[in-house]
């Protein structure tokens, strides 16, 4: 059978072009983004000094150190995180076949938090030195993130054993995941009551997520996770076209279903425990990202998964700088920042439907 | 001979669904499937491309054992059209270019582009190009389904019910479809049914299923009242209206008493 009487159409062409100026759009507004972030704060550093110093032309010590120590590791890490919560998002909701699936769905968030409780009231790793509030101190940073990435690598491994012995069904692993949420959250709680004040606060601090707390090496590890994961699911893109068409229909494209189905869990899963160990717990983000870039530019997972993976970058970022300067010279974690600015953006997007 | 079934087994959870099923299928034709719900019509389909695993038996496409080759090296040689199809945000034009995924290895070519544009010339759909499948009807969304598996470049087409959820007007036209693609490409499609009047009508061999065995296979000679009341345990009255067989649910009698 042959068909090759066709043409390219050329209204086609012009449709696929239009996604990809939304992407280049997206890049350019993140370098912008990027700029401006680094340049606003307590103290103001002109945009074109910032790009002298980050491309290696240092202007003055002052500024090497704001930029260099502070505020381009923070802007990076809000962009990785961002990048990184809200690619896991969108393979999670094709993967599920669940509008709602997000990093969170799955109890990863919560197993962190209680992760982190363990650590702090269990093995005492006690006060949580916050370098933006100066509230608690955590003496012993390290063993909490550790611990908290065990016990979300825990919940993936439990979710995955569970998914494997019933079949990898989206239900399974969507209901296994809510009922891990449950028993991590109700741990959480046991040792929250047993903890004395300053215990309770690290516990609940550690929660905000905030992407101040990284220093170079732990925002390498993360970029490093979060590109490979990035290029894995671009990669992917077809396979998760075919996932959304139905099971029988990708099957029937020779997709191997529970083989991506399962990878991509993995991946996705591994990608929000490295996250949330590191930066805390960011909300939103994984969740309602892929829904705001599926309004402008469809379903289509070839445009879907890297434009998550950017607008994931530009939202949290965003938020991060208000959350840098809206009750300046306090900060706030940028985790309370993204709900408050994404959600009437996603709501709004709601009600206007489509982008035709 | 351009695919032929042999023993084919099919077990779900020890409780056997298909028993030594066998058959074979010349190119330029069409095969329905028949049974009453729940015979097992669907999961022969779905074991002809090994989208279910049959515990024994084989296919042979043009005289290779499918189930020797890959699930790529198979979606390349049969397209598959399920009973139900998702939707979402994606244009039909996209939608159908799904269909080439067995053959894309990296990205899409200008070839998959071309055939893609060729299926919706042969297909009549070019206005539906542009337009979002989650925005379609039944007959739109069941010709773009139909397409997809036609840019798989197949040599066998497998649909399941392909005209249930549609309208009388739809039903004829894409079973049209598919006779003049089966017809022209000199391909062969199987499909499972339920109507036996658009079977008759579009069909050349039939297969009842029966306690998941073949119990009459053949051309429009099988189909016989006696075939279909042990089959599906109706008694029914087959005639002619204009030099076509029809088949209507009855008994002579029961005919005789509704029309005094």
């Amino acid at each position: 059978m042959h068909f090759a009487k066709g043409a390219v159409p050329e209204d086609y062409l012009v449709y696929i072009r239009r996604k990809y100026f939304w992407i280049m759009g997206g890049i350019l507004f993140l370098f912008i983004m990027l700029i401006y972030s680094i340049s606003v704060g307590a103290v103001t550093i002109p945009p074109y000094e910032v790009l002298q110093t980050i491309t290696g032309h240092s202007v003055s010590t002052k500024w090497n150190l704001i930029i260099w120590n502070i505020r381009l590791p923070q802007a990076l890490a809000a962009i990785v995180a961002g990048a990184g919560l809200s690619v896991a998002g969108v393979a999670m909701q094709s993967i599920l076949r669940n509008p709602i699936a997000s990093p969170f769905t799955l109890g990863i968030s919560n197993a962190g938090a209680f992760g982190a409780a363990v650590s702090v009231v269990v093995l005492g790793t006690g006060k949580v030195q916050s370098t933006v509030a100066n509230a608690v101190i955590i003496n012993n940073p390290y063993l909490t993130t550790i611990v908290a990435l065990f016990f979300c690598l825990l919940a993936t491994g439990v979710i995955l054993l569970i998914s494997s012995i019933r079949g990898a069904s989206p239900e399974v692993m969507v209901l296994a995941g809510v009922a891990l949420s449950s028993i991590f959250t109700a741990g959480t709680a046991f040792l929250q009551y047993f903890a004395d004040d300053t215990q309770l606060a690290a516990v609940v601090f550690w929660t905000f997520g905030d992407v101040g707390r990284v220093n170079w090496l732990e925002l390498k590890i993360m970029a490093g996770v979060v590109l490979l994961s990035i290029i894995y699911f671009v990669a992917n893109c077809w396979n998760y076209n075919a996932i959304d068409a139905g099971d029988e229909t990708a099957k029937g494209l020779g997709v191997n279903v529970e083989r991506i189905r399962l990878t991509g869990m993995v991946i996705a899963a591994f990608v929000s425990a490295v996250l949330v160990a590191f930066l805390g717990v960011i909300g939103f983000v994984g969740l309602v990202c892929p829904h705001m870039v599926r309004r402008v530019i469809g379903d289509d997972q070839r445009f879907l998964i890297p434009g998550s993976a950017l607008f994931g970058g530009i939202l949290l970022l965003a938020s991060d700088t208000v959350a840098r300067l809206i009750i300046s010279p306090y900060v706030l974690p940028v985790s309370i920042l993204t709900a408050f600015m994404g959600a009437p953006v996603f709501i709004y997007l709601l009600l206007k439907g489509y982008k035709r | 001979m351009i695919l032929s079934v042999e023993e084919l087994e099919f077990l779900y959870r020890n409780r056997k669904i298909l028993h030594k099923v066998a058959f074979s299928i010349e190119e330029g034709e069409i095969v329905a499937i028949l049974g009453p719900n729940g015979v097992g019509k669907t999961t022969l389909l779905k074991c002809l491309n090994k989208i279910l695993r049959p515990k024994g038996g084989a296919v042979h496409l043009d005289g290779n054992n499918l189930f020797n080759l890959g699930t790529m090296e198979i979606a390349r040689l049969v397209g598959y059209v399920p009973q139900r199809v998702e939707t979402g945000r994606l244009t039909a034009f996209d939608a159908v270019l799904l269909g080439r995924r067995p053959h894309i290895k990296w990205d899409v070519t200008e070839k998959d582009l071309q055939i893609v544009d060729s299926i919706f010339k042969l297909l009549s759909m070019e206005k539906l190009r542009l337009a979002y499948i989650d925005e379609m009807s039944g007959g739109e969304l069941q010709k773009v389904a139909i397409a997809r598996s036609l840019v798989q470049e197949p040599k066998v087409l497998l649909l399941d019910e392909p005209t249930s959820s549609l309208d009388m007007k739809n039903q004829v036209e894409i079973l049209a479809i598919i006779r003049q693609i089966v017809l022209e490409h000199r391909i062969a499609a199987i499909m499972t049914m339920h109507d036996l009047n658009q079977a008759l009508r579009y069909a050349d061999r039939f297969i009842f299923l029966k306690g998941g065995k073949v119990h009459a296979c053949g051309g429009a000679e099988v189909i016989t009242p006696e075939v279909i009341e042990e089959v599906y345990g109706l008694p029914v009255i087959i005639g002619e209206i204009a030099g076509m067989r029809c088949v209507v649910p009855g008994s002579p009698e029961v005919a005789l008493a509704h029309n005094p």
